[in-house]
């Protein structure tokens, strides 16, 4: 079934770039959110059909490269579930976001978007690490194609290095990967790519540490981290705006994601050796995304450093080695998943409407649009972590994994918490406080089907702020099977 | 001569056979498209003949042919390389020259000789096979009746060539005085292995070798030749000719055991070169403002990655690994290779090849399924998963793990790194948009549809085996073993 939904995707998007031909601009988009909301429904009804014995919402395994062991085998647990259905949900948030400011390639442009899509649902299901790098991989040609294609003004520097940092990292883990099999392959005489079989690979803990580390350069690559985060900045805000609502709200978590099922796991004894670099890197990319996003001009760039710094909380949470950390890490995830997926949307929006992406430009604009301001507001207070919004459980919870661990990095994270109050506001007074910008003398307000996923995000986040408890226990039945923690 | 031995002998026989025919009907009936279907059905008959001969199983003849499943599957891969080949130069040459009849028979010899040189186990069959190649291949590159381009390609391709030949010739010469045989008989048995007039000729016949496959330093000539030879001769130049000198590189490494474990000089001397290629070949490939240039130091890249698995090879524990390997890599790269070279034939107009890079902006607007062809090949050649360069890629990492050749696996990393960058540059050019309406307008050429079909089919063919390997990764295996 899982398959099932990956095959629709790529295939939706063949039927979405075909259709453009004969069925007008407007076809492609409705094929995509068809698609997704396919996708979203089959998500939520796994949820409530509840997990087998194993914890597994749906799981499937058929051979596919026999001579190596690579098998289809793709399952469903509380965390992939979680990641499944966030995906499909921004899936929607993407297409809608970008309803009007693609003007051409319409066709090709859901294409992409759907491949990216099924791709990530993949690697948040694959239960082979040669299906995973191989899904990993499938991500990032339409991701490229997004930006290279409808990119803004530096768009081709933009998608190189994206695909660049990307993919040199992603060679790391594919000889890590290869390493790792063959190293179980000489002591077990098995050639397998199997996750769970590698799960129990003997390794010598010399060798586990490079290993691990070929997995942390890919995973820290794309979350991303200081100091391999520097294409983020760029391909953020160069991405049109469904790219940019792709990247920051999924493919960064793949990267988390693959550091809690794949690296952690498969080398728990060099992670825990590891766990105080890891978490340096997190409160250095908390501190360092804050400052610089307060020193950015540019509505768009501001938000893409402000991802920086809230990825930083998912690296403490999980390196703190403990429950509550790693259940913070998650919440974040799913949190900055809508808040960030909103404020890029904005960003979009903006720059549609104003053909600028400077903070100098704007102003005042509030008194033009007031409904984009009363959303702005929100997702703004959101990200910055107010008490009763889903960033600030999973930040809180963070840092509390984290203070049991390190106290002085906690601290400095937490510091980082009240930079990111002082660049939100900063962001929000800019944009739309203020004397009204005198150039600006006219900016439709959002209408109908922007406000409506802007308030079903909005409600997400309220929901997981106020009553967080379904999605702690989804995580919480994967940490638990997970069986890292001490 | 038994009836098992025929049928071993069945492809290359077809093939012979098939050119002296085809000699004498276009002696008679100076037609192009006879000499054309002429071709195609010999390749198809060979191809045909393909079960029969592997049924047969391992055959040896006289000493100078030996037949086994590592022959045929190079039999297979030339003779379906020259099917395509053929089909993209059908309407390619027409503008090109007055009659084409003798090109198709001089491709049916240059497959023969390739075949050949994959097929030996005996100096005397290699230099017979390599030479019949080449010196067909000088004439295919001059083919075209107007341009500098291809006389001076086919000129110095004939000039570096030869001095590689001649190179390796000495240095079989200087391996004969020593051990007394022309066939490539294991050095053990010889005894005399640190014997410094058989180093010699090794160093020597690993030279000629070196220039035939291009690698860095003997590289030189090849981006000159791939530039000036006509694209369909280039795509078959950058491919079976490669792969054939390839194949009997890898035997002679195999069975003389140049490369095990008392023979470090060589070993690292392949080494070297195998880093140097891949290094340089993708650096001044990112130079290149010449989709055929680009394409020839990104061969030069290949063949020093290729160049691992001879190195594995030679461990005996991972022998046979190494060997499907190098098959399953060169089944990819002659796909992929074909592919790119395929693009720019069906591309070139009446005057001239499309090679300037900047002839490819904007084609996936323009000629999206010509573009989705390109895009595949040079995702392909990037090692880009969905397409046969990654299970290829793939093949190569696990080889260089399997066999703990580190330095190798680094280069390989850092070489398909900068690589990216030049593959992605061709997609990128492909995507922009046209800056004005009348850029489209150039482009409504005529365009040859069965050169199309061939692409796409080449296109097919690289991204099925690039989702489903299972069955080629199964069948090469099956060949390669023990």
């Amino acid at each position: 079934m899982i398959l099932g939904v990956i095959l629709l995707l790529l295939a939706a998007g063949v039927l979405a770039w075909a259709s453009e031909r004969f069925a007008g601009v407007n076809a492609p988009r409705v094929v995509s959110v068809a698609a997704f909301a396919v996708g979203l429904a089959w998500a939520i009804s796994e949820w409530l059909g509840g997990p087998d014995a194993n914890g597994l919402f749906a799981a499937q395994d058929m051979a596919w490269i026999p001579r190596f062991g690579i098998s289809v085998a793709l399952s469903m647990d509380g965390l992939s579930l979680l990641m499944v259905a966030l995906t499909m949900f921004l899936g929607i948030v993407a297409v809608v976001s970008s309803w009007e400011e693609i003007e051409s390639g319409h066709g090709f442009f859901q294409f992409n978007i759907l491949w990216v899509m099924a791709g990530v649902v993949g690697v948040f299901t694959a239960m082979d690490l040669f299906l995973f790098f191989f899904f990993w991989e499938v991500m990032l040609i339409p991701m490229y194609f997004l930006i290279a294609i409808w990119g803004h003004e530096n768009k081709s520097y933009a998608s190189m290095k994206f695909f660049l940092f990307t993919q040199i990292s992603g060679l790391l883990m594919l000889l890590a990967i290869l390493a790792l099999v063959f190293v179980h392959f000489r002591s077990s005489g098995e050639i397998t790519f199997s996750y769970e079989k590698l799960l129990g690979a003997d390794i010598d803990p010399a060798i586990a540490m490079w290993l691990m580390l070929g997995f942390f350069a890919a995973f820290a690559t794309k979350l991303p981290s200081v100091p391999v985060h520097t294409w983020l900045p760029d391909a953020h805000t160069q991405a049109p705006t469904a790219g940019s609502v792709i990247l920051a709200g999924i493919l960064l978590k793949t990267g988390a994601y693959g550091l809690i099922r794949i690296a952690v796991p498969l080398f728990p004894e060099a992670s825990v050796d590891f766990s105080f670099w890891a978490m340096l890197l997190g409160a250095v990319s908390i501190l360092y995304g804050g400052f610089m996003a307060f020193s950015q001009s540019d509505f768009k760039r501001l938000v893409a450093y402000s991802s920086i710094a809230h990825m930083g909380f998912i690296l403490i949470g999980i390196y703190a080695f403990n429950e509550v950390g790693m259940q913070g890490a998650i919440v974040t995830m799913v949190a900055h998943g809508f808040s960030t997926a909103a404020l890029f949307m904005m960003a979009g929006a903006l720059q549609h409407r104003l053909h600028t992406r400077e903070m100098t430009r704007m102003g005042g604009l509030w008194v033009r649009a007031p409904r984009m301001g009363v959303m702005t507001l929100f997702f703004v207070v959101a990200s910055v972590g107010m008490p009763g919004l889903g960033n600030f459980v999973g930040e809180f919870l963070a840092l509390l994994g984290a203070f049991e661990k390190n106290v002085p990095l906690a601290v400095a994270a937490t510091v980082g918490i009240v930079v990111a109050a002082v660049y939100g506001l900063y962001l929000m007074q800019q944009s739309f406080q203020g004397t009204p910008n005198p150039d600006v003398a006219e900016m439709a307000d959002f209408g109908a089907r922007d406000m409506s996923v802007m308030i079903l995000m909005a409600a997400a986040l309220v929901w997981v702020g106020v009553y967080p408890q379904p999605v702690l226990d989804l995580a919480g039945a994967t940490i638990a099977t997970l069986g890292v923690l001490p | 001569m038994t009836a098992a031995l025929i049928s071993a002998l069945l492809p290359l026989l077809v093939l012979a056979g098939g050119i002296v025919v085809l000699l004498v009907v276009v002696a008679w009936l100076r037609s192009d498209v006879v000499a054309f279907a002429g071709a195609l059905v010999v390749l198809g008959a060979a191809i045909a003949a393909m079960p029969l001969a592997l049924a047969a199983g391992v055959q040896d003849v006289d000493g100078l042919l030996d037949i086994d499943g590592y022959a045929l599957f190079f039999q297979g891969l030339f003779a379906v390389a020259a099917v395509a080949t053929a089909v993209l130069s059908y309407r390619y040459l027409k503008p090109r020259a007055a009659h084409a009849q003798e090109f198709y028979i001089l491709l049916l010899v240059a497959t023969l000789g390739a075949a050949v040189t994959a097929s030996t186990d005996h100096f005397a069959g290699f230099l017979l096979g390599i030479e019949v190649l080449s010196i067909s291949l000088y004439a295919m590159i001059a083919y075209p009746q107007e341009g500098r381009g291809p006389l001076e390609a086919a000129a110095k391709y004939l000039v570096l060539s030869g001095a590689g030949t001649s190179t390796m010739l000495f240095g079989m010469a200087l391996i004969y005085v020593v051990t007394g045989t022309l066939e490539f008989a294991p050095a053990a048995d010889i005894g005399t292995n640190q014997h410094l007039l058989l180093a010699v000729g090794q160093a020597m016949l690993l030279i000629g070798v070196f220039f035939k496959l291009s690698l860095v330093p003997f590289h030189m000539w090849t981006p000159d030749v791939y530039q000036g030879a006509p694209a369909p001769v280039t795509g078959f130049v950058a491919t079976v000719s490669k792969a054939a000198v390839f194949a009997v590189l890898m035997r002679y490494a195999l069975d003389v055991g140049v490369l095990d474990a008392d023979a470090d000089v060589l070993r690292n001397v392949i080494v070297v070169v195998a880093v140097l290629s891949m290094i340089a070949g993708n650096l001044l490939a990112l130079l290149q403002i010449n989709i055929k240039r680009l394409l020839a130091y990104s061969s030069i890249a290949h063949m020093g990655y290729l160049l691992i698995a001879v190195v594995v090879a030679a461990t005996p524990e991972v022998r046979s690994f190494g060997v499907e390997t190098a098959l399953v890599y060169l089944a990819g790269y002659v796909v992929m290779t074909l592919a790119a070279f395929g693009v720019v034939t069906v591309l070139s107009n009446a005057e001239e090849d499309a090679e300037e890079l900047t002839a490819y902006d904007g084609l996936f607007w323009r000629r999206p399924v010509l573009a989705a062809v390109l895009a595949a090949a040079a995702l392909s050649l990037a090692g880009i998963p969905l397409t046969v360069g990654f299970i290829a890629k793939f093949y190569l990492v696990a080889a260089g793990v399997d066999g703990a050749a580190w330095i190798l696996v680094w280069a390989l990393i850092v070489g398909s790194a900068i690589g990216i960058y030049y593959y992605l540059r061709i997609v990128f050019s492909m995507t922009k948009r046209p800056e004005t309406e009348t850029e489209t307008e150039i482009e409504s050429l005529p365009i040859a549809w069965e050169g199309v079909v061939a692409v796409v089919m080449l296109g097919v063919s690289i991204v099925v085996l690039g989702v489903f390997p299972a069955p080629v990764v199964d069948f090469v295996g099956a060949l390669a073993g023990p």
